[in-house]
């Protein structure tokens, strides 16, 4: 809403204090400044000038005059001009050499088309009044010449730009804003509402409500024998243009004028092109109307109409319809001022993606009280400006509405507050606020309002006005009367909470798991969730792969990325070759982050639940089942160097083992040994993909991607990841560690060989080593693997080394001996591996 | 009378004596190296040096004279051991000198081998939100973020008719009757802990929420929030106020200017915006005349959040009852946050996942 401060001084009696200090207390107040423009203040030396001679200078492309001005000097200024719109003898504006124009241009003598021109006969534009530039302005008849132009137009204005939440739609007026610069400086308002129609004499043109739903009151009056070629005045355009409203004809800017000063949108209909009775009501199936837009829209059952006999003629409350639109031949006009319902004007306007200033304004609230005064105003600015005659009688349909009423106790607003405020101030801010305010209860007008009731010691009824459909709760009232004491006054509290149990295991895990990573070389990205089927290409799923199955956004920011994420693989491999696209080759990142599972079986929707209750757990269960499932993963990416070359030699290049690694560090934090074995899994290359179990528990996979989706996604060589379900691995059961019993006795360390077939996995090897072993084994290393000729064809050359202790004593060489032996042997049984050598 | 030896043994004259000893310091000062020193060592304060001879003849010694010759040759073995013991050191000091000098490296050389890592600080500042809530006994509350409607509107009193249900650019599931949205705000957490915990309820929830904004310098359409719920009897707007002036030091360190402003937020009611004083211009920007400031607009102060006395309509959608208990609701931007605390400013370096921009913020922020 923007407002121009001397539309609002006409409303309010305000101090001469500045723009800015008006804004603040308006924000105060929950109008919140969003700048404040100031019009004029640079505006320097232009005088009223009158035009004494004008010679057309012929030879150039376009007209050209040479004029001589009466500016009140001496003598005459000869100034040449552009423009043809004017005559010998008009008054003009005239910037003098020296003078200044809106923005700052400075304007001097100077020669031009061959003649001297001391200064510029202006445009409405160029004064900065309005968007008018087709010829100069012309000034009024008996304009005194040489008078200051800055003070004759009221070029100096400051216009107050504020952001008007949506539950005060009273404040989308000058009226609303002026009466809350009135209580907040306490000054005195005038209503520009309070404009004392006629008596209502008689019907004016024939109307009438269908619908009650869709409209409780409905007025119509009439101006006759309009001049339509009648211009708005300057100040009105002016007004208008400051207001952000592009003037248009005098009908369309009298109506919109009225609704920026009153808040009632207003809308114009040529009284030529109705036939019959205008009907409020719902459209039609199949229904159609042309709208001002040139759109043909097809209605929706439940929009609301404004019809005549010929069928739909405006959208109410939207937009009105093409055929009964004002033009530049109407002489007699219709002014239609209403109250639609606020839900079905909100609905219409969704329905159709129409937002309209009138749109704006009903689904906001406007004040049902209106239509009588603001279709007054407008009839009388009609037929001021425009010659008509205003026509006897209004038509005014109406609906009865019960007005709101809400008791409180007077101690609510202070319990709210956490301050006393004692009963006058109350009864004194609900008053300033337009409530009428009586002692006594009245009973809550239903189930939700008995359950929204306060009760207590000294019991207000409060009357909100017609203009404050919002306040419908106790607690609205409270925050008028904390508003109006101010909230900066409030003190501040810290309140004891009750002592809490600290973070969850699971969101400790997520902590320590991003540590982990970031510790061991991985920099954190928050890839977008949203994906596209390419990528699933791109990955190389299978056409029955269930990551395939995503959920799909209706209304998606791309359409090459409708749906969401069922792997995180994608945001991290963009990621990463946006990181190595900057430079960087050398790169290992991860994310940790939701993705969206749908179930083959979900229901498609998710119920709406009733608000006057608390759901039943079976209605709760029903939203939560067509929810996808949104487990929790992490995911890793690495490609160059993961240990850099530097002048200690050459570096190593990251490896599916460092995925798998990245794997077993984050199952580490979680407290669980992954279990690892060989799988094909797209993305991963067949030969270089690990599955990744938690027990017998599928949580993940790693290793390096399959050559095709390095291609896909113009990956380096080799890049590898990994992904795993941190869901999975949240396992409240691993419970507390076991402190382990550490012995000083000394170790026996034996080292063993081992050849084995080369496609024997080393995990199961090493497994088979360690229950071999038995209890006296402390730990198993694989210190080399050798596949050369020595291991022989087709086999590989384990090197582990094994280290023994017991617990009590020190071990003998036999000992160590038979428990490697053991181990060893076990091993040959399940693997078929043998000792080296041997 | 007595049985002892009659002959006199020289080496106990007392100028033998200081002639040995004499010969042994002159030896251990003239030892040029640990070498030399073991050989001065085993000549004068060996088993068969002079001294150690000496002292086996005290037993033959008149037992007159046996006490004066014993302290005699301890005096000397002591200055001979002490002097040993002096150049040792000496010798020592002077090896290690020459071989550490040897052994010099160039300490300024780089070893970053291991490559670095570092967290997202938008994960980051949400931990740190967290923690500075549950050191005020808050609990960490979550939920999904492809939420059902009714929680994440209808519950919280945005009726589908409402303004600011529109003004949310929601993202739909399709088909856009789902009933099924990407969470515009973390809000609907608070029906959820309303609806699962037992009272009274303190809880924060940061997390990602979704609007359908273009990815610009100032919007990006994922971007994360920090929820806070306080339901309990007797909470007052008050509390309110005390909670974000100590969670607005916790941010931005003591001596931070709020500012409480009316606001609506349809799930609050009375509601509130919380404004920081500008950082940068101090709220001098707001002033005609002065220079403009990037950071607040030249508005003064910034927007941080959204708050609010819970609107009993959502306690009675959530089955509490509003007679009974009362609370406060807070949400603030993490994106916001993290530009004024850190002054980012193009919100693109936050989404981007370059790795220049993530690396110095480290483990924690």
């Amino acid at each position: 809403m923007k407002a121009p401060l001397s539309w609002l001084r006409e409303y309010v009696d305000l101090p001469a204090v500045t723009a800015h200090e008006i804004a603040d207390r308006l924000t105060a107040a929950g109008l919140k400044l969003e700048s404040v423009t100031s019009y004029g203040y640079d505006v320097k030396n232009v005088v009223v000038g009158e035009v004494l001679a004008i010679e057309e200078l012929q030879g150039f492309k376009k007209p050209i005059r040479h004029c001589q001005v009466e500016v009140g000097e001496a003598a005459p200024r000869e100034i040449v001009c552009g423009a043809t719109n004017f005559a010998v003898g008009d008054r003009v504006p005239v910037v003098l050499p020296g003078g200044v124009l809106p923005g700052g241009f400075e304007v001097g003598a100077r020669k031009t088309y061959g003649r001297m021109s001391e200064g510029m006969i202006c445009s409405e534009r160029e004064l900065g009044l309005s968007d008018e530039h087709a010829g100069i302005m012309v000034l009024a008849e008996g304009t005194p010449i040489g008078a200051d132009v800055v003070e004759l137009l009221g070029l100096r204005d400051d216009v107050i730009e504020m952001e008007i939440t949506p539950d005060i739609g009273y404040a989308l007026s000058i009226r609303g804003v002026a009466r809350e610069a009135a209580t907040a400086f306490d000054s005195a308002f005038l209503d520009p509402a309070d404009v004392s129609p006629p008596a209502e004499a008689g019907p004016s043109y024939p109307a009438s409500i269908a619908d009650p739903t869709a409209c409780d009151r409905f007025v119509l009056r009439e101006v006759h024998g309009f001049d339509p070629s009648a211009r708005s005045p300057l100040w009105m355009r002016t007004r208008l243009t400051r207001a952000g409203v592009r003037p248009v004809s005098l009908a369309v800017d009298v109506t919109n004028y009225v609704m920026l000063e009153t808040g009632q949108p207003l809308h114009a209909f040529d009284a030529a092109k109705l036939t019959g009775e205008i009907v409020v009501r719902r459209a039609e199936p199949g229904e159609t109307l042309e709208t001002l837009d040139h759109v043909v829209r097809k209605l929706d059952p439940e929009d609301i109409l404004i019809t005549d006999g010929s069928g739909a003629i405006s959208m109410a409350g939207t937009m009105g319809g093409l055929h009964t639109e004002i033009s530049d031949l109407s002489t007699d006009i219709v002014i239609e001022a209403a109250h639609f319902s606020a839900s079905g004007i909100a609905r219409e306007s969704r329905r159709h993606n129409l937002v309209s200033e009138a749109s704006k304004r009903f689904e906001r609230g406007v004040d049902r009280e209106l239509p009588l005064y603001a279709s007054w105003r407008a009839a009388q600015l009609l037929a001021e400006l425009g010659g008509g005659t205003i026509q006897p009688g209004v038509t005014h349909a109406e609906v009865e509405v019960e007005p709101v009423r809400i008791s409180i106790p007077s101690g609510h607003p202070g319990r709210v507050a956490g301050v006393g405020y004692d009963r006058e101030t109350v009864i004194r801010h609900l008053e300033q606020v337009g409530c009428t305010v009586v002692a006594g209860a009245v009973a809550p007008a239903d189930e939700l309002a008995a359950k929204l009731a306060v009760t207590g010691d000294d019991m207000l009824t409060v009357t909100p006005p017609s203009w404050r459909p919002d306040l419908t709760d106790p607690n609205d009232l409270a925050e008028e009367v904390i508003r109006l004491e101010g909230y900066e006054n409030l003190p501040s509290i810290l309140p004891p909470a009750p002592a809490g149990a600290g973070l969850s295991e699971s969101q400790r895990l997520r902590r320590r798991v991003g540590r982990a990573l970031a510790a061991s070389g991985y920099v954190e990205v928050l890839a977008y969730p949203f994906v596209g089927e390419r990528d699933f290409d791109n990955l190389q799923l299978p056409a029955d792969d269930a990551r395939r199955r995503a959920v799909r956004l209706a209304n998606p920011l791309s359409e090459d990325e409708p749906l969401m994420r069922t792997t995180l693989l994608p945001g991290l491999l963009k990621t990463l070759v946006r990181n190595v696209g900057r430079g960087f080759g050398d790169v290992a990142l991860f994310e940790t982050g939701l993705v969206y599972r749908p179930s083959q079986d979900a229901p498609a929707t998710a119920p709406v639940l009733g608000v006057d209750r608390r759901p039943t757990e079976e209605e709760l269960a029903s939203i939560e089942a067509a929810l996808p499932a949104q487990p929790l993963r992490v995911g890793a990416v690495l490609a160059g160097e993961f240990e850099r070359s530097g002048w200690w030699g050459k570096g190593r290049a990251g490896t599916w083992a460092d995925a798998v690694e990245a794997a077993r560090t984050v199952a580490r934090e979680a407290g669980v040994t992954l279990d690892v074995r060989a799988d094909r899994h797209e993305p991963w290359h067949p030969g270089r993909c690990a599955a990744l179990y938690a027990g017998d528990v599928l949580v993940g996979h790693a290793g390096e991607l399959h050559p095709r989706v390095i291609e896909a996604y113009g990956l380096p060589a080799r890049t590898s990841a990994m992904e795993l379900e941190l869901s999975r691995l949240e396992s409240p059961s691993a419970g507390p560690v076991a402190a382990p019993a550490i012995s000083a006795y000394p170790v026996a360390t034996q080292d063993v060989a081992l050849i084995v077939d080369a496609a024997t996995p080393v995990a199961e090897v090493e497994a088979a080593l360690r229950e071999g072993a038995g209890d006296l084994l402390e730990s198993v290393r694989l210190f080399d693997v050798y596949t050369g000729a020595q291991a022989g064809e087709g086999r590989k050359s384990l090197a582990y080394s094994l280290r023994f202790r017991a617990p009590d004593r020190t071990l003998t060489a036999e000992e160590a001996s038979a428990a490697r032996d053991a181990a060893v042997a076990l091993a040959g049984e399940r693997t078929g591996a043998q000792l080296r050598g041997v | 009378m007595s049985n002892y030896d009659p002959v006199e043994v020289t080496p106990l004259h007392a100028d033998e004596m200081a002639s040995m000893q004499a010969d042994a310091l002159d030896a251990i000062t003239a030892a040029r190296d640990l070498d030399e020193l073991k050989q001065v060592r085993l000549a004068h304060a060996g088993d068969r040096s002079p001294i150690a001879l000496a002292n086996r003849e005290i037993g033959a010694l008149p037992p007159a004279a046996r006490a004066e010759a014993g302290k005699r040759i301890g005096g000397a073995r002591k200055a001979v051991a002490d002097a040993l013991a002096r150049r040792q050191a000496e010798l020592e000091a002077e090896r290690d000198e020459r071989v550490l000098v040897e052994e010099t490296v160039d300490v300024t050389l780089p070893a970053d081998r291991a490559p670095r890592g570092a967290r997202h600080p938008l994960t980051t500042l949400q931990e740190r939100v967290a923690d500075a809530f549950v050191a005020m006994g808050y609990e960490v509350a979550e939920g999904p973020e492809l939420e059902g409607e009714w929680f994440n509107f209808d519950a919280l009193n945005i009726s589908p008719d409402h303004p600011a249900r529109s003004e949310h650019d929601t993202f739909f599931v399709e088909s856009v009757e789902s009933g099924k949205v990407l969470r515009t705000q973390t809000s609907p957490v608070q029906i959820r802990a309303l609806l699962s915990r037992r009272l009274p309820v303190y809880v924060i929830s940061p997390g990602k929420v979704f609007r359908t904004d273009e990815l610009d310098a100032t919007h990006t359409p994922v971007f994360h929030q920090v929820e806070g719920l306080a339901i309990d009897e007797g909470l007052t707007m008050a509390h309110l106020k005390g909670t974000l002036d100590r969670f607005a030091e916790v941010m931005f360190g003591e001596g931070i200017t709020t500012r409480f402003r009316p606001n609506y937020f349809p799930f609050t009611e009375p509601s509130a915006e919380m404004d920081l004083k500008c950082f940068v211009c101090r709220g001098a920007s707001a002033v005609p005349g002065n220079p403009p400031c990037r950071t607040c607009k030249s508005e003064g102060w910034i927007e941080w959040g959204g708050c609010g006395m819970v609107n009993p309509r959502v306690l009675i959608a959530c089955g509490v009852d509003p007679g009974r208990y009362s609370g406060f609701a807070f949400g603030m931007g993490i994106e916001r946050t993290l530009m004024f605390r850190h002054n980012v400013e193009d919100m693109r370096d936050m989404v981007e996942g370059d790795v220049r921009f993530t690396l110095p913020f480290g483990m924690e922020i």
